[in-house]
């Protein structure tokens, strides 16, 4: 298959999955198998671009010339590869597991919202392929419009604020703010083109280029940098596994990825540094990581506290893009493929307990961690490697993090990050503690909700502090999480071949 | 030998068609011969745009009298290009009217109502085609009369005050277009435009001309709906037949604007001393107003058709601050939007009509549950309201691109603002439509009786134009092209 063919192919792919899911309505079998199978063979036309893009190979395609000069264009360059392949990798651990969850809380409109999922994974294909500006824009509005009605799936008056807020917000940064930069970019580089070392040198003065950073960066709302992060708590009325697609997959982490784009291709990261316009950038983006994790250590609902900790992990990369040196851009794209891993787990994870408990508050989860060992191991790894640790991958972005700071000589901000991991301990770990060590509190009288739970009550392992009846959920939830939890594990060991797949978009 | 009367036949076609129409007294024949006319106009307006683009303008003279004493057709790309959109709209409404007009209309006026439409669209081709200021009041008058009678055939009684309302301002606006040209010919001695534009430069200081042009600009703003001229608009569109608002919206407003660049531009383009930098100061506050406050109105609307309406000003609003800049990107970006607004607003009240055909009603809350009953035209809608909004990968997109590029190139930061603030406006009204449609249940779900999807000759002509809305917002080459080339045209010099 030629490359070009596989840039279309991966956009063509779950779009025509899209329309035989719709058609395969009425047949949820048949309907679930064409997901996987439409994730599965996503996912190996990416794979087929890696070899050529690792060599240094920019296969591209041009679709149609949408404004004069201006054509709906991919190109597949290294950062655009890592995410293609995060997110068409975890689609499909994404799918097994809703196919579980779904089935499991017996939600209504199945079909309408494996449909809404194949679309937003093309939208993501096209943001990761865009080749330039206008093509990523295209696409970026279509996630939005496409997740939507994941968002407000349930449908009730909850749903539907959660909903406005999470368009409202989306489509304000995005019409209001990023549009307006695009077209003045435009209007002053005279091209949108993704190019190595940036468009603007030498066409804008520093004051320009700090109002366009301005205008990026809160126009990308995906990103969901403080204050315009309040759509991500507002959408997590949506059901776990969109909350996942929203976390891990593809909303925020196109966020990220474009501010990325946007910082290394329109700006450069020269450019952007000898402005010293960044300097702002990466306080604003220290004051996210950290108040957002103060945040989330105030949350009691398992859901919200995760949501805070994405917009503080989230930072993580605008910091990374915001420091403008190889290590600190380096680390900042390796967090959107360790961060996505971690927090993957984490959702699957509180949605298993959900499903299997009916629980979502944090000072509910004693002794859970008895009854749920593969969902509590899981959810302690994927903390761990949110929180940096090693042996996991989530230390490698960390790590070139600090060096990028260092490098910038900000040592304020290694002090930011020690502090960060530090909060992320103080959040994530007391989840897990609690349990696993605690007893459950007697007064506690959980219902077992989940059919199987029920029909297994009287076998169910912990009798004790009033957990009868609990055990994990379905396999086509567990498993998955598994899995991720694992994933976290091999990309400590395997952050090698990463880290040279990313190396010349920001050679050292 | 045919086709160098096709200018003339333009106009005669449906001309001819109208009286026909009443003489064949049954509504399906009537029908019948007004949709062939309306595809022999549209046929006949795709052949004069591909001329003029090929070979340039085509003098047409009327009679074979020369144009100081007869009257010129002059088409040139603005006006084929208006009247290519016309006469599109036209062709494609009438397919979609025999069943609409059959259900909203009894049998006895249906043969008027098609009489009544070939005129109007005798008068608004006539008021694009012609060469000749007072010709063109002429052709204003027969559209503008034409239209009174199809709004008063609306069902709802509000209808006929609605009617009287814009026959009102529309008889002031016509009669200060009239004192116009009057004043014109009183110091120029010619109505041809043409002859204007050679002869004002001059005599541009004397206050009959300029007095000339204050008559023409409220007169045509009122025609318009320039706010704030645009109070009879709203209840006109809500209360009409469905086919005419469709068919209204899409066409009267922009073949006003159309006046209104043929003025500006043409006729007094050439003096100077009617320095075009002012109409920024008087075009450009209108039209962020309109933007403003017809959006913010559409929000509080609770009939759908309403809501659009206010729609409708807000959008001519965009189109004003196009004109207001008096630039090519400006112009261009006013032309396009011309065009991409007359697809994607007649496609929604088209979709509308579908609705209350099965419905009765447009009000909001009857529309609940719709996305699961009429997915067709309730998508449809979706994708219009997206190309309002500004959608990527919409015709609206477009449209809002070329303008804030225009607003960038003269710094002018409020007008980019206002722009982005519209489009932010316009979503809020449109997703509380999608809202009800899609997630709140209807209220006679579980029967599952009474309503079905549109019928294919209402949901075809729809998608058509929505269709071209989503195509026209990828495929650019046609619309923008063609804009730009006008908007030259128009700058350089008039002729």
């Amino acid at each position: 298959m030629s490359p070009e063919a596989a840039i279309l192919l991966s956009l063509g792919i779950p779009l025509a999955g899209a329309a035989l899911i719709a058609l395969a309505g009425r047949r949820p079998n048949l309907r679930e198998g064409v997901t996987l199978a439409t994730a599965g063979l996503l996912f190996l036309t990416v794979i087929t671009l890696l070899p050529g893009v690792m060599d240094g190979a920019r296969p591209e395609a041009t679709l149609i010339e949408m404004l004069p000069g201006l054509p709906l264009r991919f190109e597949v360059e290294p950062l655009g590869m890592m995410f293609a392949l995060v997110a068409s990798g975890l689609w499909i651990v994404n799918s097994i597991y809703s196919i579980g969850y779904m089935r499991a809380n017996k939600e209504a409109h199945q079909t309408r919202f494996y449909v809404c999922f194949a679309i937003a994974l093309a939208s993501t294909m096209g943001i990761a392929f865009a080749g330039n500006m206008l093509t990523l824009f295209v696409f970026y509005e279509a996630l939005t419009l496409s997740t939507y009605p994941l968002v407000i799936h349930k449908g009730d008056a909850a749903a539907k604020q959660g909903g406005r807020t999470y368009l409202g917000i989306l489509l304000f940064t995005s019409i209001g703010l990023q549009l307006l930069a695009i077209i003045w970019t435009w209007q002053v580089a005279g091209t949108l083109d993704f190019t190595a070392g940036g468009i603007l040198a030498g066409k804008a003065s520093d004051l320009v280029v700090g109002v366009l950073l301005l205008l990026y960066i809160y126009g990308i709302g995906k990103a969901a940098l403080m204050p315009f992060h309040r759509w991500l708590p507002a959408a997590m009325v949506a059901p776990t596994p969109v909350s996942a697609l929203l976390h891990a997959v593809a909303v925020v982490k196109a966020g990220v990825f474009t501010v990325m784009k946007v910082v290394v291709y329109i700006f450069g990261i020269d450019l952007l540094a000898a402005s010293g316009q960044n300097l702002w950038l990466m306080y604003l983006a220290a004051a996210s990581i950290v108040i957002a994790s103060l945040v989330a250590l105030t949350k009691d609902n398992l859901k919200a506290r995760l949501a805070y900790s994405t917009v503080s992990q989230l930072g993580y990369v605008v910091l990374g893009a915001a420091l403008a040196t190889s290590a600190g851009v380096i680390g900042g794209s390796m967090q959107i493929a360790m961060h996505a891993m971690g927090k993957i787990t984490l959702f699957f994870c509180a949605g298993a307990i959900y499903t299997a408990t009916r629980k979502t508050e944090v000072s509910q989860m004693a002794g859970l961690g008895r009854v749920m060992p593969f969902t509590f191991g899981a959810f302690l790894i994927g903390a761990l490697s949110i929180i940096g640790l090693p042996p996991l991958g989530g230390s490698w972005s960390k790590w070139h993090l600090m060096l990028g700071a260092a490098d910038a000589d900000q040592l304020v901000l290694i002090a930011v990050l020690m502090i960060s991991s530090l909060l992320n301990v103080a959040y994530l770990i007391p989840i897990v503690a609690r349990g696993f060590f605690l007893p459950a509190a007697p007064a506690d009288e959980p219902r077992p909700v989940s059919a199987r739970a029920g029909a297994g009550a009287g076998a169910a392992a912990a009798p004790k502090g009033g957990l009868s009846g609990i055990r994990e959920a379905p396999w086509f939830c567990v498993v998955p999480l598994c899995l991720t939890a694992l994933g976290c594990l091999a990309l400590f060991f395997f952050a090698d071949p990463l880290y040279r797949l990313l190396e010349p978009i920001a050679p050292p | 030998m045919i086709a160098a009367h096709l200018p003339a036949l333009q106009v005669v076609v449906p001309l001819v068609a109208a009286p026909l129409c009443l003489l064949l007294r049954r509504g399906g024949l009537a029908w019948a011969l007004a949709l062939a006319a309306s595809w022999a106009a549209f046929a006949i307006a795709a052949l004069l745009l591909q001329q003029v683009l090929s070979t340039g303008p085509i003098s047409y003279q009327l009679g074979g009298w020369a144009p100081p004493w007869g009257i010129e057709y002059r088409i040139d790309v603005v006006n084929g290009f208006v009247l290519l959109i016309v006469a599109a709209i036209g062709a494609v409404v009438l397919p979609y009217a025999r069943v609409s007009v059959a259900h909203e209309l009894p049998e006895d006026q249906q043969a008027t109502f098609y009489t009544a439409l070939m005129l109007c669209l005798t008068g608004l081709l006539g008021v694009t085609i012609t060469g000749d200021a007072f010709n063109l009041f002429v052709f204003l008058e027969i559209s503008s009369l034409s239209s009174y009678v199809l709004i008063a055939l609306g069902r709802d009684r509000r209808a006929l005050t609605a009617a009287f309302q814009y026959l009102v301002m529309g008889t002031i606006g016509a009669t200060f277009i009239v004192i116009g040209v009057g004043l014109l010919y009183m110091v120029t001695g010619t109505l041809n435009m043409l002859d204007l534009a050679e002869r004002l430069p001059p005599m541009a200081e004397s206050r009959t001309v300029l007095a000339a042009f204050a008559f023409l600009t409220v007169g045509t703003g009122l025609k318009l709906a320039l706010f704030p001229l645009h109070f009879w608009l709203p209840n006109a569109y809500a209360y009409a037949p469905s086919v005419v608002t469709a068919f209204l919206a899409a066409t009267a407003t922009k073949v006003s604007i159309y006046m209104l660049l043929r003025f500006f531009f043409t006729v007094f383009g050439t003096a100077d001393s009617l320095d075009l930098a002012t109409l920024e100061n008087l075009l450009i506050p209108l039209g962020v107003a309109a933007i403003l406050v017809c959006s913010t109105v559409a929000i509080f609307q609770t009939d759908v058709k309403r809501m659009l309406a206010y729609s409708s000003v807000a959008q001519v609003g965009y189109m004003v601050l196009g004109i207001g800049f008096a630039s090519t990107a400006g112009l261009t970006a006013a032309i396009v939007h011309l065009f991409n607004h007359a697809m994607t607003k007649g496609g929604l009240f088209l979709a509308l009509g579908c609705m209350a055909l099965r419905l009765g009603s447009v009000q909001i809350e009857s529309l609940a549950g719709l996305g699961r009953r009429m997915p067709l035209t309730m998508f449809a809608f979706v994708l219009g309201g997206f190309s309002l909004i500004g959608v990527p990968l919409t015709a609206g997109f477009i449209s809002k691109w070329v303008l804030v590029q225009a607003a960038l190139e003269r710094g002018n930061w409020l007008v980019v603002a206002v722009i982005l603030v519209g489009s932010l406006l316009a979503a809020v009204y449109v997703w509380r439509v999608i809202e009800v449609a899609y997630f709140r249940p209807g209220a006679r779900d579980d029967a599952g009786e009474g309503i079905a999807e549109a019928p294919l000759s209402m949901l075809i002509p729809t998608w058509i134009l929505i269709g071209a809305s989503i195509y026209f917002g990828i495929h650019t080459s046609l619309t923008l092209g063609v804009a730009e080339r006008a908007a030259r045209f128009l700058l350089g010099g008039g002729a």
